[in-house]
């Protein structure tokens, strides 16, 4: 139906052409002519990596591929805007149309696994995973993440930590407070800020992830990473009481918020602690990037960090990815390019400016800063749990349904009703 | 001397206060785009830099620049071109009706609503199809069809106000179809087109979704380009404000150009008692 | 060439021959339906033959980015209507276009008549109320939810006039009363984001009442004057009346605005605190594209259509009839 359909719209559209053809550029219609024929051999980075930092990381890979493969043209196909949103659509539009980019960033785990995997649209990477021996060089749960029915669909570059509590190192000192570890430290300290007039917890929910992402922590540490796992494949309910319990600790949580929290994005949120209104932070492993770079903070002297209550040992994965589509011309340079990615050159290329620490655990601590190496460290060691903010655990319309159920939460703090919605949402997880 | 509506003091009061409400968002505007990044931050949003920095600019040009040639090409002719089928649509509409005429009109304007979220996706394959996909010509004919609508409603209005009694006195001095545009409803039609221009001008100069899906990289307009400045986490707001305010010329130039087309008796005074 | 006809601004009816009343169609009739097919084949294909596209995925399973054409009937329907979220959006835009149009207009033939006042400077101010229209949407919201944020935005000069404002962070809905499963009021998050986009577009209104102004002849104002008219009594019974057709204009124009509207609350609110400020544009975006539920989005899509056709083409139908 839609293949004549488009037919005969083409045959129409002989008139609006007569009319609207005759302003057209008639060099730039030729080079859409040639566009479709070198689409084949040019190789199209897409991603949504394009403010400063992460557009450096990408640009320093970029021509650390080209001075390796000089035969081979790059474009930087970048898309900016809503957190990859933007992105999203054009590669939505791309895909369902059977022109795929390259080769596409896209968060490790179901996002990718649940998604284009499903739908049939990624080749299988095991080829090259033994060819560049990665299958020790990655932790195996990682592999594990990327991987779906025993086939790995995507290289991870970079890797984020999402259980970190930032905090104010000025602001605790003056209270004579100490970093809590535990759920019940957390709220000792924050009723002592509270006390005093600080805000305890800032948060920035214009965004709504960034109420999930709190709110992942908190599942974390409540469950433990055994069963925050069982959640994912089905074996844990969401009605299950360790979930109320801690539903009920995030809603507590909610009651040492900042008030203008629904009009601060992350960053936003993020100044309040660096200017010493607000004391604590949960937010990834970016927030760094922020405090460092932007607002030039010291590491350790005007904030400090800790993993956030109940996660020691325990690291929210946060990664991104890129695989290989069905369908693209040149399958052989792509995995030139992914090849490089895997590398610990590359990573070491990419990650420093991005402010992410590598995927590979025989990286070179020496080219991290202190918050980098430590993190990596605890990334060899610590047990990996996949991020359900950040499109690692579970389907992206099971991340979109939590996101709205968290948003209502937050105002309306009604706890039967945010289980209820999750374990319907639930029923569309795939096992 | 001439009646007044209210005193003059307060006509001026009127103004200015109206003028502070549409200035106060572009002084925080100039005000952060002059600002070094760590200075811009929610609690100082109104303070004056502490020293002028015009790095910012830089940056946001060096970035635009590439791509503002893309939107030039892109606006000129699809404004041209909406304005003058609206212009023709409008005057067959209100001056040379046929039964079903005014049903045509309505069907016409209801294509204005349509979301465009949700038809990116035919609109593409379909684009991809004929092979203007990723062209500067493909982004101009869509916004040329989505416009007719628009131009249309605003160019029939205009032309329902021109009396009937104009063409049937021309139609009995002998002159067509195409004669009664040329001579009688083009130059009546100045304030028509001003205002048209105006408005696609604008709206296809600022556009972003069709120009995000329908073009790529060197092919994007500045839209896109100004919205590439930003991070997807990290945004340099002064970067940002910098780029959106040059972004902003070219189309404030062209209002201050055709504003001088506002003129009175420029349709009252052609028409003569 | 210019023939000199007398205007008359009423609808006086000229003695003409009665004959003149009929319309042939003439060969000039057929060149005018030619000029005018282009753009109904153009509009015919591709808002039309689209809408069907959306129309079909919208009772379609394809919920997934595994497009999926099998028939679900209106499934996707009564998900949508049994949604908070989408309850809330529908409040929101009502609530939002009857405001947005309303100051618009208002404020627009306000502006407009300020300008025609022959002030000095009047290119200067005319050039300021149409900046903002040369920004995007996406830069406005931006500014305007820094301007809006309750602790360090324009609070800092309303608080000391006695004003505090929780803006766009306020959930609280001016006149709630249970409504499905949301309360249906005027969300008050939603003022803000209405003076945000007034500030954008009343420039364009602005625009159209002065091009009608400057269009009504001299002769009209002398005549009324000296009939005796005040000049309150000239603007309210003469000049506003011919602006009526503008008004017409302005109101499609600006619904197809607010209604569709999604860059510049995506940009200013998101979709807010309990969803106060979500609009239908912004959850399609966001199912389609973040939760690749293809037929949920389509079917907001249809939804938005179908309430302009409730809506708008009425108003449209006896807008024209009074015309003629």
């Amino acid at each position: 139906m839609r293949k004549k359909a488009s037919a005969w719209l083409a045959l129409a559209l002989g008139v609006g052409m007569a009319l609207s053809g005759c302003s057209s550029n008639s060099s730039s219609s030729d080079d859409a002519k040639q566009g479709s024929q070198k689409a084949g051999e040019k190789l199209e980075i897409f991603s949504w990596w394009t403010g400063a930092g992460e557009e450096d990381g990408l640009k320093a890979l970029i021509k650390l591929f080209q001075e390796k493969h000089p035969d081979i043209e790059v474009e930087n196909a970048a898309v900016a805007g809503g957190a990859g949103t933007n992105a999203k659509a054009v590669l939505a539009s791309r895909m369902q149309g059977d022109d795929p980019p390259s080769t596409f960033q896209v968060h490790g785990g179901a996002e990718l696994n649940e998604g284009w995997v499903a739908a049939g649209k990624m080749e299988p990477l095991n080829d090259l995973y033994e060819q560049e021996g990665w299958m020790d060089k990655f932790p195996e749960a990682l592999i594990d993440m990327v991987s779906k029915d025993g086939n790995i669909y995507s290289v991870p570059v970079n890797i984020h930590r999402g259980n970190v509590l930032w905090y104010n190192k000025k602001v605790f000192a003056d209270n004579g407070l100490q970093p809590p570890k535990t759920f019940d430290e957390f709220f000792e300290v924050a009723d002592q800020l509270k006390a005093k007039g600080v805000t305890p917890l800032a948060l920035g929910d214009k965004e709504p992830w960034t109420a999930t992402h709190l709110f992942e922590t908190v599942l974390l540490g409540t469950l433990g990473t055994d069963n925050y796992q069982k959640l994912w494949n089905g074996e844990l309910s969401f009605d299950a009481p360790q979930v109320k319990q801690a539903v009920e600790t995030f809603k507590k949580m909610l009651g040492y918020i900042n008030e203008d929290h629904s009009s601060r994005n992350w960053q936003d949120a993020a100044q309040l602690v660096a200017e010493g209104k607000a004391a604590m932070y949960v937010m990834g492993d970016w927030a760094k990037g922020y405090f460092v770079n932007d607002l030039k903070l010291k590491v350790n002297e005007d904030f400090g960090y800790v993993p956030t209550p109940n996660t020691d040992g325990k690291f929210m994965v946060i990664t991104d990815t890129f695989g290989l589509p069905k369908g693209v011309k040149n399958p052989d340079d792509v995995k030139k390019f992914l090849a490089l990615l895997g590398s610990v050159e590359g990573q070491d290329a990419f990650n420093p400016l991005k402010g992410s620490i590598p995927a590979r655990i025989d990286a070179d601590p020496s080219k991290y800063d202190e918050y980098g190496k430590q993190t990596m460290e605890d990334f060899k060691n610590a047990e990996l749990a996949p991020s359900l903010a950040h499109g690692s655990a579970a389907a992206e319309g099971f991340v979109t349904k939590v996101n709205q159920a968290i948003n209502i939460f937050v105002t309306q703090k009604d706890v039967n009703s945010l289980i209820d919605t999750l374990v319907s949402a639930a029923a569309e997880l795939k096992k | 001397m001439a009646k007044q509506l209210w005193a003059r003091p307060f006509l001026y009061l009127l103004a200015l206060a109206m003028s502070v409400f549409f200035l106060l968002p572009v002084y925080v505007m100039i005000v952060t785009s002059l600002k070094p990044l760590d200075e811009v931050t929610l609690a100082d949003m109104w303070k004056l830099p502490s020293a002028v920095d015009w790095s910012s600019y830089a940056t946001a040009f060096e970035k635009l620049a590439p791509n503002f040639w893309n939107s030039i090409l892109l606006v000129v002719p699809a404004t041209l071109l909406s304005a003058l089928l609206g212009s023709l649509n409008g005057y067959v509409l209100s001056k040379w009706k046929f039964k079903g005429a005014d049903t045509l009109f309505t069907l016409i304007l209801f294509g204005m609503f349509i979301p465009y979220q949700s038809i990116l996706i035919p609109l593409i394959q379909f684009l991809r199809e004929i092979g203007l996909y990723n062209t500067i010509p493909g982004l101009v004919f869509v916004h040329v069809v989505y416009g007719i609508p628009i131009t249309t409603l605003m160019f029939r209005n205009f032309y329902a106000a021109i009396p009937d009694e104009m063409i049937e006195s021309a139609k009995i001095d002998g002159a067509g179809f195409v004669r009664i545009f040329r001579y009688i409803m083009l130059p009546l039609s100045i304030t028509g087109f001003v205002v048209v221009a105006i408005w696609q001008f604008t709206n296809i100069w600022n556009e972003f979704l069709f120009a995000v899906t329908i073009t790529t990289s060197d092919k994007q307009p500045i839209m896109v380009a100004l919205q590439n400045l930003s991070g997807s986490q990290i945004v340099q707001w002064n970067v940002q404000m910098a780029g959106a305010l040059l972004a902003a010329l070219p189309t404030l130039f062209v209002y201050i150009f055709l504003g001088k087309y506002f003129v009175r008796g420029l349709l009252a005074g052609s028409v003569k008692g | 060439m210019m023939e000199t006809v007398k205007i008359a601004p009423a609808k006086e009816t000229t003695t003409v021959p009665v004959a003149r009343k009929k319309r042939k169609w003439t060969a000039d009739h057929w060149l005018a339906t030619a000029f005018l097919a282009p753009s109904v084949v153009l509009i015919f294909l591709f808002v039309y033959g689209f809408i069907g596209w959306t129309g079909y995925v919208s009772v379609s399973n394809w919920n997934s980015l595994v497009p999926d054409w099998s028939f679900a009937g209106l499934k996707n329907y009564q998900y949508l209507f049994q949604d908070f979220r989408f309850q809330a959006d529908l409040r929101n835009t009502i609530v939002f276009t009857v405001l947005f149009i309303a100051v618009v207009i208002v404020l627009g033939q306000l502006l407009a008549i300020l300008l025609d006042q022959k002030l000095r400077g009047e290119s200067l101010f005319r050039n300021i109320f149409f900046f903002p229209m040369a920004l995007s949407f996406v830069v406005t919201g931006v500014v305007w939810q820094w301007l809006f944020n309750p602790s360090t935005g324009v609070n800092l000069f309303l608080k000391p006039l006695g004003l505090d404002s929780k803006w766009y962070t306020d959930t609280t809905i001016l006149g709630g009363f249970q409504w499905g499963k949301i309360e249906f009021g005027i969300p008050l998050a939603m003022i803000a984001v209405m003076v945000a986009a007034v500030w954008q577009m009343t420039g364009f209104a602005v625009a159209m009442y002065l091009a009608g102004l400057r269009a009504i002849p001299d002769e009209v104002r002398e005549a009324a004057r000296m009939d005796g008219a005040t000049e309150l009594q000239l603007y309210w019974k003469i000049i506003l009346p011919l602006l009526r057709p503008i008004t017409v204009s302005v109101i499609i124009i600006m619904a197809h605005i607010s209604l569709k509207i999604f860059d510049l609350i995506y940009a200013m609110t998101g979709p807010g605190a309990n969803f106060v400020t979500d609009v239908p544009g912004v959850y399609m975006f966001e199912t389609t594209f973040r939760g690749n539920y293809y037929a949920n989005g389509a079917a907001i899509a249809i939804v938005m259509l179908l309430s302009v056709a409730i809506f708008i083409v009425p108003y449209l139908i006896s807008s024209r009839k009074g015309e003629s």
